[in-house]
């Protein structure tokens, strides 16, 4: 085995073995069991008795609303005075009561009473009142199927088109981007795990000056290299254990979230640019802690420096909301272009829309672009200054050593 | 054909010239003693030889190369400062070097053992290095250093933490390495060592060499015109003296310039004195290092 090869096995073998690896990489899958299991039981107790019906008094004081008095599981009772309504509530024959007043055609405002502590009206109590008054209101006026349209008056549904009009393959909906979110979460996570871990194992190499025994075994190249590959591959097993744990999870989640999950869709190629996206992230910012951990005397230092990309790395879930509004805006084809964010943010784009070719090629060759430069940079860079101990190179000396290579 | 040879070798940092002009050869199994004053340019020296980093000028050839990646499997090298992957056992941290060294495994595990063994630290090769003393770790990372044969070993002070008894150990061990053809280069400050271990010293200080060549010779050169006397009796003067010194047990005499320490045995004899101890004075390294050093040496 080569330098390289024994390098990467090292590495690799550690970075696994690394109690943060090991947890991160098994409390994806054991979270979403634990998540599913708290909802089922969650359910379980609190599941509204079937048929269990509420009973709501009313007081009539414009004298026309006698019928529809069962709406689903409530069932609406009428007072002759706010004093009976409020006496039968005190009794507990009722759970609680409404006033209409006799100028309820122009004010549309009635009173509700009740002994519950809320902070609005149940939505379930507030559409059963409505659709009694309204039923009530209409029955003398229209035939009785408009009532029901007036009630629920449309139901739309929405078609993507492509751009030659025809019905895109993929249709925009909230269940495309549930997948595409929780990966961009992951990754992120990951990217964190494995620069920090990377600048730990660099940090503990300086403070320990074993970087010198190493380098007097390998070139910097081969130790670098070894270490980057290493790390890249140890994130590639972690989303190759998370993708081989997912479908026994949508399996189990399918009975817990089974209508939400119904609109769960996996854009095309998800699968394929995911792997290719997490790979090359994993490498980018290994190159990145590689120059860090060039120019830092600790691994403390370290990870306070790396906070810089490593934040510019969550632009894209820090964005979210704004992206879930406006899907198509243009900032966002530049953060999946811009090499930081390019892995998190394209995988969302993928969830609302088909990115257009040029696109994909620009982010995968600025991302793999921008590896290559910063393997090589970083090289440069840890070669000069690895064996500064206790002092961080100023800025000018970094440009100084990239502007001379 | 020297095993190292370097050549007027210049490095400076900022305004202050760490290397200045430094030349000097270490022969195939000769251990050379390397020494000077804090910051007198010894680390720098090794990392320029070490190609850790490049000189301003002067030129290092290695068994008549210069420095290049096959090369690097026949040194081995013990940095001043220290530290072992603290997750790793000990044997597992060997294993694993010595495999960037080139060497297979099993080999290296026989190796391994038998370094261990030497230094007493066999049965300890299964702990983790993070349960280590730093003694202990001291100890593993000299085995680390020579597991793989190396042809050319540097040790920057290979003794710094060790207790008398892994000292002795690892001096056997260097000893050792002579008598196989091995060659070595001895950063230390211990002087003592220097003396026991090494062919030839190279003194340096601010940079530059202030003492070259073999061991005896070297402190020749600084033999003073004295002789060092331990005896009964007593005396009142001694023709050909102009000082007596008294030291701890023993007396030293400056001698007249024209007078051989020949004519003050004869004379101190004549005093009816019995000499127990009678020597021409030479420093040790120690003395010799202090001199040249002055007050730069810390």
């Amino acid at each position: 085995m080569n330098k390289i090869g024994l390098m990467f096995k090292h590495e690799f073998i550690q970075a696994i073995k690394k109690t943060g690896y090991i947890v991160l990489t098994l409390a994806i899958p054991v979270l979403a069991l634990i998540i599913i299991g708290v909802v089922q039981l969650f359910s379980t107790l609190f599941e509204p008795a079937v048929n269990e019906l509420t009973r709501v008094g009313y007081v009539d004081q414009v004298g026309i609303f006698n019928e529809y008095p069962d709406q689903e599981l409530i069932q609406f009772i009428p007072y002759h005075s706010e004093k009976n309504a409020n006496a039968a509530l005190v009794e507990g024959e009722i759970d609680e009561f409404f006033l209409i007043p006799a100028d309820f055609s122009s004010t549309v405002s009635i009173q509700r009473y009740t002994m519950a502590r809320e902070l609005e009206t149940p939505v379930v109590k507030k559409y059963a009142i409505s659709s009694f008054l309204i039923k009530n209101l209409l029955k003398d006026e229209v035939p009785p199927g408009i009532i029901d349209t007036v009630l629920s008056p449309i139901d739309m549904s929405v078609i993507r088109l492509d751009q030659d009009g025809s019905v895109a393959d993929s249709q925009s909906n909230i269940g495309n981007i549930i997948i595409p979110g929780v990966y961009a979460f992951l990754l992120s996570m990951a990217l964190m795990f494995g620069n920090n871990s990377l600048i730990s194992g660099l940090g503990e190499e300086k403070e320990s000056r074993l970087i010198e025994v190493l380098t007097s075994s390998v070139s910097v190249s081969q130790m670098l290299i070894g270490k980057v590959l290493a790390l890249g591959a140890a994130g590639l097993l972690q989303v190759v254990l998370w993708l081989i744990s997912a479908p026994l999870i949508l399996d189990l989640a399918s009975s817990t979230f089974g209508g939400l999950l119904a609109n769960i869709q996996i854009p095309p190629n998800f699968m394929v640019f995911g792997v290719v996206y997490f790979v090359l992230g994993y490498l980018l910012f290994a190159v990145l802690s590689v120059m860090i951990g060039g120019i830092v005397s600790t691994a403390a230092d370290g990870h306070n420096l790396s906070m810089f990309y490593i934040m510019a790395g969550y632009i894209p879930l820090w964005t979210f909301g704004a992206f879930i509004a406006i899907p198509e805006h243009p900032i966002w084809v530049v953060l999946s272009i811009f090499p930081i964010t390019a892995p998190t943010m394209t995988m969302l784009r993928m969830g609302v829309s088909v990115i257009p070719g040029w696109q994909l090629v620009a982010s995968l060759g600025v991302l793999i672009l921008s590896i290559a430069i910063g393997q090589f940079m970083s090289v440069k860079i840890f070669r000069t200054f690895m064996l500064m101990y206790g002092k961080r190179p100023r800025a000018r000396e970094i440009f100084q050593v990239l502007k001379t290579s | 054909m020297a095993a190292v040879e370097v050549k007027h070798l210049f490095k400076s940092y900022a305004d202050v010239m760490a290397v200045d002009d430094l030349t000097f050869n270490v022969e195939k199994g000769e251990i050379l003693g390397l020494i000077g004053p804090n910051g007198a340019g010894k680390s720098s020296s090794i990392k320029m030889i070490l190609d850790f980093m490049k000189p301003d000028t002067g030129s290092v050839r290695i068994f008549g190369e210069p420095m290049n990646e096959a090369l690097k499997d026949r040194i081995g090298y013990l940095p001043e400062e220290r530290g072992l992957y603290k997750r790793l056992t000990a044997v597992e941290l060997i294993l694993y070097l010595a495999s960037l060294k080139g060497m297979d495994r099993k080999t290296a595990e026989e190796r391994a053992n038998g370094l261990l063994d030497k230094v007493g630290m066999l049965e300890n090769k299964h702990k983790k290095n993070k349960e280590m003393s730093k003694g202990m770790g001291q100890l593993i990372q000299f085995v680390v250093t020579v597991v793989h044969d190396p042809d050319l070993i540097i040790l920057d002070e290979p003794f710094s933490g060790l207790d008398p008894i892994r000292t002795a150990s690892v001096q056997e061990i260097i000893s050792g390495l002579r008598e196989q053809g091995k060659t070595v280069i001895l950063s230390t400050h211990q002087m003592n060592k220097v003396e026991e271990l090494c062919d030839s010293v190279l003194m340096i200080n601010k940079g530059k060499t202030v003492l070259y060549g073999d061991i005896s010779t070297s402190r020749a050169k600084f033999r003073k015109h004295s002789v060092r006397i331990e005896a009964e009796g007593s005396w009142s003067h001694i023709p050909g003296v102009i000082e007596i010194r008294p030291h701890n047990g023993f007396v030293e005499l400056m001698l007249e310039p024209d007078v051989t320490s020949q004519d003050v045995l004869d004379n101190v004899r004549a005093q009816g004195v019995s000499i127990n101890r009678f020597e021409v004075t030479t420093p040790s390294l120690n003395e010799i290092f202090l001199e040249l050093a002055g007050t730069n040496y810390e």
